[in-house]
């Protein structure tokens, strides 16, 4: 099963189904919480990648093998995105992008419409493109026209690890969209990450809820073994769970009782 | 609406009243709410609130964590010119002292710029006194376009501009302003500021707003501590953050915290703002704007310091030089501004950050044009 239930994305094949973001671990835990979580993807924001000091880069501390999606965070636009995306792929930093348009520092919103825009524009260069929004049907529907490798909805505000918030939407592109769905910002524990999967989503990027753990390591491990189990419960096929208990036939009965 | 009339609505307000009424309980409420209103600010500034300081510190260490992870940034102040025709009577810069004057050439500035480049630092806050002869607006875009060549985020810490003024600094390379209010109660800014173009309170308290308007991507304010009643201070600049971060909600929004330091001419501070006090302001301004960024200077000592980013501290300045041109040749610098307090070396700056489980960030921004 293992061998089959590969993730692809754009041209790559991932076993893992868990992605990382770097931005709030010191550097020096990097490797350890990348092994631990056995990712095969980190995201890394361009705006703190330090070509000038590599002990203080967060690049450096990835291991090989790695794929880098270096993010447009700190982009107000899809100007400045596409701008970010290109000095990236410029600083050897591979072509996969996630999208990130913030034009609410307050509650961190994604900004979809800049997101379409600049997910428009960078597909035409040959980008990998991973959009992060807020979920949304029609969105998702215009990302995946124009040809965003997946589309990355938030459970819930970034950082807030607050779960599973937008669970009935998210479920909505789970059954419609046809590239992966990657369920980005929110996850805050293990079990929530393990329900996404459960519900079908094709993987989770996790980052506040591993850096702001008491042992960042540890709880990559946990976040890599929930996401294994939840991914399987999808596989396996869940019971359905039921909102009613089913006696016999109390309503429709009648139709199968024998004419006296 | 400009916050000078958000300011006014709190002109009859009775501050005094509200925090002797403030019981623990109502700071423990506080406690519990997701988004707190400016009210909720007041209660975590009162005397209850600063029985309740562990309590608030776990809170905004959470929070901190949450919003900004593991990370400290740094940056360092570059000072362009000390000439200045005001005449504050808490800064050594005042056109009252006798100071050893001295504005930057081009080739000092990047003298200063690779000194500064050289020990790691790539967000540089870049200050000048107040003086439109000496240092101006075309003097300031010189600047910049030197210093763009060394460091990927540029901060300013001018006299106040107009809009049109900002943009032009923006297009010529800077990515965030700096504007202290100094004192928001206007009787005392009043007297502190006895002649010359700071004498103007609305023009400075508007200066974000119009540096908002002109695309700054970030702003961040704040008052200078020890010059009034502390409580009332801190409140209007949480205040003050809120509205920037309502009226800008693409720009990301800092408060700063100084507290007076010893400079010229002697000036003591009328109010005493303890270590305590400090740690109460920072904290309730962490719970009232969880995402804002929170800078200490090293006007702060280094015991004070090393605590503080485990309080919801998010931007710390080292190894500071405020004398102008003394990065690069000390002997020939201009009068400082003040004495800082800390005065440690980078490496011992970033290896206590790392100490502490933290990573110094020194990048966190990349010049996009």
């Amino acid at each position: 099963m293992e061998i089959d239930d590969k993730l692809k994305i754009g041209d790559k094949f991932l076993s893992s189904r868990l992605l990382v973001g770097t931005g709030k671990l010191p550097n020096a835990l990097l490797p350890g919480v990348i092994a631990a979580s056995g990712t095969e993807v980190v995201t890394v924001a361009l705006r703190r990648a330090d070509f000038h000091s590599p002990q203080e880069n967060p690049l450096s501390f990835i291991p090989e093998g790695i794929t880098i999606m270096p993010n447009t965070s700190g982009a107000r636009n899809a100007e400045e995105a596409v701008r970010i995306a290109r000095l990236a792929r410029a600083a050897n930093c591979g072509n996969w992008v996630k999208i990130e348009i913030i034009t609410d520092q307050k509650y961190l919103f994604p900004d979809n419409e800049e997101t379409v825009k600049a997910t428009e524009i960078l597909v035409k260069e040959g980008f990998v493109v991973l959009p992060y929004v807020i979920p949304d049907l029609v969105i998702a529907r215009r990302l995946e026209e124009a040809g965003a490798a997946a589309v990355m909805p938030l459970g819930a505000p970034i950082g807030s690890n607050r779960g599973l918030r937008s669970r009935e939407f998210l479920r909505i592109l789970v059954e419609e969209i046809k590239v992966p769905v990657i369920v980005d910002a929110g996850i805050g524990r293990p079990s929530e990450a393990a329900e996404a999967m459960e519900m079908g989503v094709d993987a989770v990027l996790v980052n506040t809820a591993i850096a702001t753990a008491g042992d960042p390591v540890r709880m990559a491990g946990a976040f890599a073994r929930a996401v294994k189990a939840g991914r399987e419960a999808f596989l396996a096929g869940l019971a359905a769970t039921r909102k009613y208990a089913s006696p016999s036939s109390p309503l429709t009965g009648f139709l199968h009782e024998v004419k006296k | 609406m400009s916050f000078a009339a958000e300011l006014e609505l709190y002109a009859e307000f009775d501050f005094s009243s509200f925090w002797e009424k403030t019981e623990h309980r109502q700071v423990r409420a506080v406690f519990d709410r997701e988004y707190l209103k400016p009210l909720d600010f007041l209660t975590l500034l009162s005397p209850a609130g600063g029985d309740c300081l562990e309590e608030m510190a776990q809170r905004a260490r959470a929070l901190t964590l949450r919003n900004f992870g593991r990370t400290i940034m740094l940056y360092t102040p570059l000072y362009l010119s000390n000439h200045c025709v005001n005449h504050c009577r808490y800064c050594s810069f005042s056109a009252s002292h006798r100071l050893v004057r001295k504005r930057l050439t081009a080739e000092e500035i990047r003298r200063e710029a690779e000194a500064i480049a050289a020990q790691g630092f790539q967000d540089l806050l870049v200050l000048t006194g107040e003086s439109r002869s000496v240092t101006p607006v075309s003097y300031l875009e010189e600047a910049l376009g030197i210093l763009k060549e060394y460091f990927p985020a540029l901060g300013l810490e001018v006299y106040p501009l107009s809009t049109e003024e900002y943009r032009r600094l923006v297009n010529a390379g800077a990515d965030y302003l700096t504007i202290y209010q100094e004192v928001y109660n206007r009787e005392t800014y009043d007297y502190l500021h006895p002649r010359g173009p700071k004498k103007d309170y609305f023009y400075r308290l508007t200066a974000p707003e119009r540096a908002g308007a002109a695309g700054m991507r970030s702003l961040s304010i704040g008052a200078l501590l020890g010059l009034d009643d502390w409580r009332r201070e801190a409140f209007f600049t949480g205040l003050h953050a809120a509205y920037l971060q309502r009226k800008f909600p693409a720009v990301e929004i800092g408060v700063s915290v100084p507290r007076v330091r010893p400079n010229l001419g002697g000036f003591l501070p009328p109010v005493e703002v303890t270590d305590r006090d400090l740690v109460q302001i920072i904290l309730a301004l962490r719970l009232f704007l969880p995402r804002a960024g929170i800078s200490v200077s090293t006007r702060e000592k280094p015991r004070l310091r090393d605590h503080l980013i485990k309080l919801g501290v998010t931007r710390i300045s080292a190894a500071s030089v405020t004398a102008v041109g003394g990065h690069a040749r000390p002997a020939e610098a201009g009068g400082e501004q003040f004495l800082p307090a800390d005065g440690r070396t980078v490496e011992e700056i970033k290896e206590m950050i790392r100490a502490s489980g933290y990573q110094p960030v020194f990048k966190d921004w990349h010049r996009l044009w």
